[in-house]
């Protein structure tokens, strides 16, 4: 084994190969693999997770919650309910997002091994990945390293001869974006409609079949072997050091839309902006001038160019007016009309609504409509208010989850930034 | 009636989980891999296997999208509609399909070669537009032309 | 106690409730759609906010949902903070995006919960100017219409139908603005309970089908107090009537009985009550084998008054008030009555009445039987005869998620998480009887067997209690095996439950219920006991007393009778009909009252209509001991060309008495009075609703509502003069629309309604807390008290069964007499079978449908054969009271033929 020298920077995808197919076993231990595991099961579980929490890590699944807070929510001690429950969330749906997908692809093993030391750490002896459907690619690959560290007594009973058992199951969806909402995501492994479920008890509690379950995305895991491996404190020495910055790691950042190279690079947590979009994705097409762009998937809030330098981590965008989110960018370009964006955006969420409560239920379709009216000329005085008022009565509080909330965010955030599109729309309207 | 194989598949699965019923939407997949589609027969049976109900199993199977409950095309095909894509052209990729097809959203073709469906992120933005056929993902198609892609589409006889 | 602020006023409040029950109790208003007093909070609807503060300083204060908002102390909300009252009126406009407004022609308009809340929001101007959705209907059978358009998606109909009456074919399908709640294709809904769906639906998807088939507002109903007829439950019901018909029967909430909940042979049973074929005219024998004529009420009664003065004898019924019975009982004297029952039941009625009365069990109620943590049902199919019960039964199986909501801190009201914490584990329940009832799926353990079976598993329960009590004879391992379990989760329970009744028509099975009991708190447990009689009034007459129907038929058949009157009674239901032909021929004259047209009738010299339930007043013991008054809902013959001779059964009792220079009181109060005076155990009858003396300011309380329509015009085709309103001289009701509509007393408010809440869900306003009792106590008189608990029932000496033996089962549709009567019942009820084990059905080479000849005893009679995996071998399961099913001697011998095709 070449144990390697000194410490990755770019820990997630350093073993990714250009063509993106995925290491076996062995080579994956040769480039340090299941070090991390290995290190963890002489850990005490509590200890883990201890570590996970100084490390910073916070969730890559959109909302940012320190994961190792949530393992610590988890009751441990003879006293806990015997079965817990590991899931991963793998549903990636949030448009714009495609970095699971790449990991999973890449180097299932590391993800594996994420949660199987998830699964130490919690006392779960099951774990679950949630996948969506259309990744059969990642669902193939997966099995076949899962089917490998089976065979390897790295999954299953007495994992390396220390007793800790622990299973791994592949579950793909069947659609339906609303499924990546962790309780959603609950209902849906246990055979039910993805409809979110009211909190307390949360998931550590009582989540899956009413058990002790810590759902964690794809690349918050994948973080983790990492993590106990190479210790806290290179892990949040890795960040960059803007100002600001308090969270540790590197993040998936990507970009799409009109860009020269759209595409997905691990960079240091806190990276600026204008130097995802500008070096690593080649700056904008020709004569195409950046107007604005989602740092974080479909259910962020619009920034825009004089917004460029942001350091993207959690507190600086929250900071900027939006959310970290997915952290992969959507760029908005100067040609591509705003408005048909918006419209896309809220069929989008009016669609994948999961019908449970109202404002999200019948207040996106008619928010969608209102904004075909606004790009196909057919608005009404009073619509620009009917919008406003949308996006303060499907905020946050007023629905049952996130979901709607997240869809008015680039709305809000559009109707702030771009107040003229709007307008210009019914002036249009007007004089016909 | 559900063949041996599917039955046996659904037993497989239902080993994955503490409750028979959590195996659900497996059952409906499996049925539809070996179908095609999920007809109402195959509910009832499915919900005998799992020990539920036909209401109980079809409210599952008529919330989730890619769970078919009418019969679809061999192939089917699902254009991604998200903001990447449609940022960079999925309305002309559609268009073109549509008037390739002869069909619109929805619809099987005469033939019953293909039907024709939207669908969200596919989770390849950076190669965007894209869209599935059968489970093949193929991307990078905002210049794709009529021929580019009739020559794709005669790779799904 | 907690104090909370509600804008600017402190109110001090039971913390464990949620904001808008304790909004709803302090009186004001507050829109809602999801949440429900028994269903709980799912905060779906989004329809409850209010605003929430921090504390004092904060004024911007955030929107919450207060169906999801626990009450903590200190803790500061505004309904009228200007978020809240937008998002309200945002919701309802919302939900109305998709609706069709289609009020003037839905069932639901002017007593709809949606309409009320939309005025409440003060949402008027639709802005939404795109396509609705629309959605097919579904066929769902005799009893709920579909309209699924009218939907707002607030999944109250899927909570009820499916997470609290555990339905299993109704469900909510499709997804975003495309949920669709229905069936998975059309079809009948299973649920014995799916007619509270059209309470349940807060607008106008599910309707009630048989209404709206001869449809009348809400507001166009007379309606009154009045209590359910088809079983021994005694759910309180609100009959609603226009042109002498009865429309439809709704809930009247009873925070201890039905609460917000009935059955469908409640709901749908009364259709009896507007038969056609319903004796409307006195009929009169001239002479033996003459066909009967119409006469003259006055000859009617002279002609009874003049047989009267023979050798008479009077039989009763249960399925008739006390007042009924105790005027009979008052004309011919109690010693020559007899209380319409075969010596059997008589028996076993004697026995509960026994039981309850010395025993140590409290009797519980159906809000008591919720809250039971250990049940044990002995012998009784309760969905089948009191289903109720049943439905109660549902909810005390949750007892033991609830408790792991309290451990987890988790309010008892967050329906779902609750569900979460308790998954599938449940309180225990264990069903002993003949065959597979409903409950066995929520049941811990069943069991499987002959009455006197189950009698042994009951003893060897016992035995297990209390060693001085002997073990039961004859078991084999695993039933020992289950009466320890049965045994130890009942000593261990907090709240244990015994249920057991009339059912099986076994005393032995009654007498093991009442030892568990004695044996129960023997062992320092608090039991609780549900024994459930057959009919709505047996308890009453069974306290009542007088010999049985047996009795009285070994009089008439020694000659000793000339005459014989029968009230509301059919006896070809009681007793096999070919001993009942020849006694009956003994008699000189038959005068029979009743309200429906049965082979009694018949063979009536006289007979003499009597009122339906809706018809008439009077009181019912129900199966806890409870005194309650039902009150007359339309007089007979108000609207003309509806009445004809029709009147309360002790109204002909009491005219006849007063022809015969008699007096047995002028007015259903000196009769309740008198039955009342009879038996000090009786006493409290008359406090089960106020008298006709009562008054509220001086005035009565109107049966019809304040917007009552067309009395003026309604009897226009048969008389331009408008009728003088028929008057009332044994109630406080008035059929009228001046009068009395606050403060009145829970036994006497004839409709929930009020000022801005039109629908049924005004309840609210009518009670002390939400979901509890109505103010004022809830109605009647519970007149037994338990005892001081005492001695076991002896047991005869057990010997093993000799051949084929029958056991009477129950059907929920059908097996009750006034129920099985109507068009929309009728539609449930299965064709004549009797039912027998595979095994037992393959000894005789028979298969399932197969025409067989059924004997028992000298009866014989063709049914269709069923095969009841269920049923232990050797018995054969009978349909009690199913049309096309004789009455036998359960006890006699029995024998089953294939029928030559
Ligand atoms: C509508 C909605 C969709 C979501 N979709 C995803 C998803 O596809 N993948 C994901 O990891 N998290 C998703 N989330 C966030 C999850 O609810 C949850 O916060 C996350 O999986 C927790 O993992 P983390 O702490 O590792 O981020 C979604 C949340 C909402 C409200
Ligand atoms: S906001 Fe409401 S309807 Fe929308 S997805 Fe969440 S729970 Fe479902
Ligand atoms: S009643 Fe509170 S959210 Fe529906």
């Amino acid at each position: 084994m070449t144990a390697r020298q000194s410490p990755p920077l770019r820990p997630l995808t350093e073993r990714l190969r250009p063509d993106n197919t995925p290491l076996s076993l062995a080579e994956y231990e040769r480039h340090g693999g299941f070090q991390g595991l290995r290190a963890a099961l002489k850990m005490g579980p509590q200890d883990v997770t201890g570590m996970v929490k100084t490390a910073g890590l916070r969730g890559r699944g959109g909302a940012g919650f320190p994961t190792g807070v949530k393992w610590g929510l988890v009751p441990m001690g003879p006293e806990a309910p015997k079965q817990k429950y590991v899931v991963a969330n793998g549903d990636e749906m949030e448009p714009g997002t495609f970095k699971d997908r790449l990991l999973l692809e890449g180097d299932p093993l590391q993800f594996i091994e994420g949660m199987i030391i998830a699964g130490y750490a919690i006392g779960a002896s099951i774990g679950y990945v949630f996948l969506r459907a259309e990744y059969t690619l990642a669902a193939q690959r997966l099995l076949a390293a899962m089917a490998e560290c089976e065979a390897r007594q790295l999954l299953g009973r007495n994992i390396l001869g220390t007793g800790f058992d622990f299973t791994l199951y592949l579950h793909t969806s069947a659609g339906r974006y609303i499924c990546g909402e962790e309780t959603a995501l609950l209902n849906s492994l246990e055979g039910k409609r993805a409809v979110p479920r009211s909190k307390p008890p949360f998931p550590a509690t009582a989540g899956l079949f009413g058990k002790p379950t810590v759902v964690n995305n794809i690349e918050t895991l994948c973080n983790v072997p990492h993590i106990v491996h190479y210790g806290a404190d290179w892990y949040r020495d890795l960040s960059a050091k803007t100002t600001g910055n308090a969270d540790g790691g590197t993040k998936l950042y990507g970009v799409s839309g009109k860009v020269k190279h759209p595409g997905c690079w691990e960079l240091p947590m806190g990276t600026p902006a204008r130097a995802i979009v500008e070096q690593h994705a080649g700056g904008m097409r020709e004569g195409l001038q950046l107007r604005g762009f989602l740092p974080g998937g479909a259910s962020t809030d619009f920034l825009t160019a004089a917004q460029l330098d942001v350091p993207m981590d959690y507190d600086s965008i929250a900071k900027a007016g939006s959310r970290m989110g997915t952290g992969l960018l959507i760029v908005l370009d100067d040609k591509t009309p705003l408005l048909g964006m918006l419209r896309n955006l809220e069929k989008f969420f009016a669609i994948e609504s999961c019908g449970w409560c109202t404002p999200c239920r019948d207040g996106l379709p008619w928010t969608e409509r209102i904004l075909a009216d606004f790009e196909a000329g057919r608005a009404r005085a009073g619509d620009i208010e009917l919008l406003r008022q949308q996006t303060r009565l499907l905020g946050p509080g007023r629905t049952f989850c996130a979901h709607a909330p997240g869809a008015m965010e680039p709305l809000q955030s559009a109707l702030k930034h771009f107040p003229q599109d709007f307008e210009a729309a019914l002036r249009g309207t007007e004089g016909d | 009636m559900l063949t041996p194989d599917e039955l046996r598949e659904i037993e497989h699965e239902l080993s994955h989980y503490a409750q028979p019923q959590a195996a659900t939407i497996e059952a409906l997949k499996i049925v539809q891999k070996h179908r095609g589609w999920v007809s109402d027969e195959a509910v009832a049976d499915i919900a005998t296997a799992l020990n539920s109900t036909p209401a109980t199993v079809d409210a599952v199977a008529s919330f989730y999208n890619l769970i078919y409950r009418k019969p679809v095309g061999r192939h089917v095909i699902h254009v991604c509609d998200s903001v990447s894509c449609w940022i960079m052209g999925q309305t002309r990729l559609s268009e073109l399909l549509k008037a390739r097809l002869g069909i619109d959203y929805g619809q099987t073709t005469p033939d019953g070669r293909f039907t024709l469906l939207p669908i969200c992120c596919l989770g390849t933005c950076d190669r965007a537009p894209a869209m599935l056929i059968g489970s093949d993902t193929h991307r990078d198609l905002e210049s794709v032309d009529a021929a580019r892609l009739d020559a794709l589409l005669e790779r799904y006889p | 106690m907690a104090r909370i602020y509600i804008d600017g006023h402190a109110f001090e409040v039971d913390p464990s409730r949620n904001l808008l029950e304790v909004v709803l109790e302090l009186g004001q208003d507050l829109p809602y759609f999801c949440w429900h007093p028994a269903l709980g909070s799912v905060g779906a609807c989004r329809q409850c906010a209010v605003t929430q503060f921090r504390d004092e300083q904060d004024t911007r204060g955030k929107v919450v949902m207060a169906c999801m908002t626990p009450c903590t102390d200190g803790s500061r909300f505004s309904l009228q903070h200007d978020d809240a009252v937008e998002m309200r009126e945002a919701v309802v406009e919302l939900l109305m995006t998709n609706h069709p407004h289609d009020c003037p022609v839905c069932e639901e308009g002017g007593s709809c919960h949606l309409q009320d809340m939309t005025v409440m929001t003060g949402h008027n101007y639709r802005r939404y100017r795109y396509n609705k959705r629309t959605h097919r209907n579904q066929d769902l059978g005799p009893f709920v219409s579909h309209e699924m358009n009218r939907c707002i998606a607030c999944y109250r109909c899927v909570r009820f139908y499916r997470e609290y009456a555990d339905g299993t074919d109704l469900n909510v399908f499709g997804a975003h603005n495309h949920v669709y709640f229905g069936r998975a294709s059309d079809g009948t809904l299973e649920s014995p309970f799916s007619g509270n769906l059209v309470e349940v639906c807060p607008t106008g998807v599910f309707t009630d089908k048989p209404y709206g088939e001869s449809y009348t507002r809400k507001w166009d109903l007379q309606q009154a107090p009045s209590v359910c007829h088809h079983c021994a439950v005694g759910c309180n019901i609100f009959p609603g009537e226009r042109y002498g018909r009865i429309k439809r029967v709704e809930n009247r909430y009873h925070g201890a009985l039905n609460g917000y909940f009935l059955c469908d042979r409640g709901r749908y049973g009364y259709q009896h009550a507007n038969a056609e074929a319903r004796p409307r005219t006195a009929m009169l024998r001239e002479r033996p084998g003459a066909e009967p004529q119409r006469v003259a009420t006055d000859a009617a009664l002279e002609s009874m008054v003049t047989w009267l003065q023979t050798r008479t004898l009077g039989i009763g019924s249960p399925r008739a008030s006390l007042e009924a019975n105790q005027a009979l009982r008052a004309l011919i004297g109690a010693e020559r009555c007899h209380r319409g029952v075969a010596v059997q039941d008589a028996a076993l009625d004697d026995l509960m009445l026994q039981i309850l009365r010395q025993g140590p069990a409290q009797i519980a109620s159906i809000t008591d039987i919720e809250q039971a943590d250990a049940v044990l049902i002995l012998g009784e199919d309760v969905s089948a005869t009191g289903a109720r019960v049943e439905l109660a039964l549902r909810q005390s199986v949750r007892q033991h998620a609830l408790g792991l909501a309290d451990a987890s801190k988790v309010p008892r009201w967050q329906t779902h998480s609750v569900q979460l914490l308790g998954q599938d584990a449940r309180s225990p329940l264990f069903v002993a009887t003949p065959a597979a009832t409903r409950l066995d799926g929520i049941a811990s353990k069943t069991y499987r067997g002959a009455p006197q079976d189950i009698a042994r598993l009951g003893q060897e329960i016992v035995h297990l209690l209390d060693y001085t009590q002997p073990r039961a004879p004859g078991l084999d391992d695993d039933t020992i095996h289950l009466a320890h379990t049965i045994a130890e989760a009942l000593k261990s329970a907090r709240r244990p439950l015994i249920v057991s009744g009339a059912g099986c028509a076994s005393a032995a099975v009654l007498q093991e219920a009442g030892n568990i009991v004695t044996a129960l708190a023997h062992a320092g447990a608090a039991p609780s006991i549900v024994l459930l009689p057959a009919e709505c009034n047996s308890l009453g007459t069974a306290m009542l007393g007088g010999a049985d129907l047996d009795a009285a038929l070994t009089q008439i058949e020694s000659g000793e009778i000339d005459t014989l009157i029968v009230v509301e009674n059919d006896l070809y239901r009681r007793v096999p009909a070919a001993r009942l032909d020849a006694a009956l021929a003994r008699l000189q004259h038959l005068v029979v009252i009743d309200a429906l047209a049965t082979p009694t009738t018949q063979r009536a010299d006289l007979l003499l209509p009597a009122g339906s339930f809706a018809e008439t007043d009077g009181t019912l013991v129900n199966y806890e001991g409870r005194a309650q008054r039902y009150f007359q809902v339309f007089q007979p013959g108000a609207y003309v060309g509806s009445g004809g001779d029709v009147r309360e059964s002790w109204r002909w009792l009491q005219q006849a008495a007063l022809q015969a220079q008699g007096d047995i009181g002028t007015t259903l109060d000196d009769l309740t009075r008198a039955c009342a005076h009879g038996d000090p155990a009786l006493a409290a009858i008359v406090d089960a609703a106020p008298n006709a003396g009562f008054r509220i300011t001086g005035q009565r309380i109107p049966r019809q509502s304040q917007r009552y329509s067309g009395r003026t015009a309604m009897n226009a085709a048969h008389d331009i003069h408008e009728p003088r309103p028929p008057q009332d001289a044994d109630t406080p009701l008035a059929f009228s629309m001046e009068g009395a509509r606050v403060d009145l007393p829970s036994a006497e408010i004839p409709i929930f309604w009020y000022p801005r809440w039109n629908s049924g869900h005004a309840v609210n306003k009518f009670q002390q807390e939400i979901g509890g009792p109505l103010r004022g106590g809830d109605p009647g008189e519970r007149l037994i008290v338990p005892g001081a608990g005492g001695s076991y029932f002896e047991r005869p000496p057990w010997r093993p069964p000799q051949g084929l033996q029958a056991v009477w089962l129950h059907e929920l549709f059908g097996s009750e007499e006034l129920s099985a009567r109507g068009p929309a019942i009728a539609e449930r009820t299965p064709a004549a079978y009797v039912a027998v084990s595979a095994q037992t059905a393959a000894t005789m080479a028979a298969r399932e449908g197969d025409a067989v000849q059924v004997t028992v005893g000298d009866v014989q009679w063709p049914a269709a054969l069923r095969i009841e995996t269920s049923l232990p071998d050797g018995i054969l399961g009978i349909p009690r009271g199913l049309p096309g099913v004789p009455v036998v001697l359960t006890d006699a011998a029995v024998s089953i033929q294939r029928s030559a095709s």
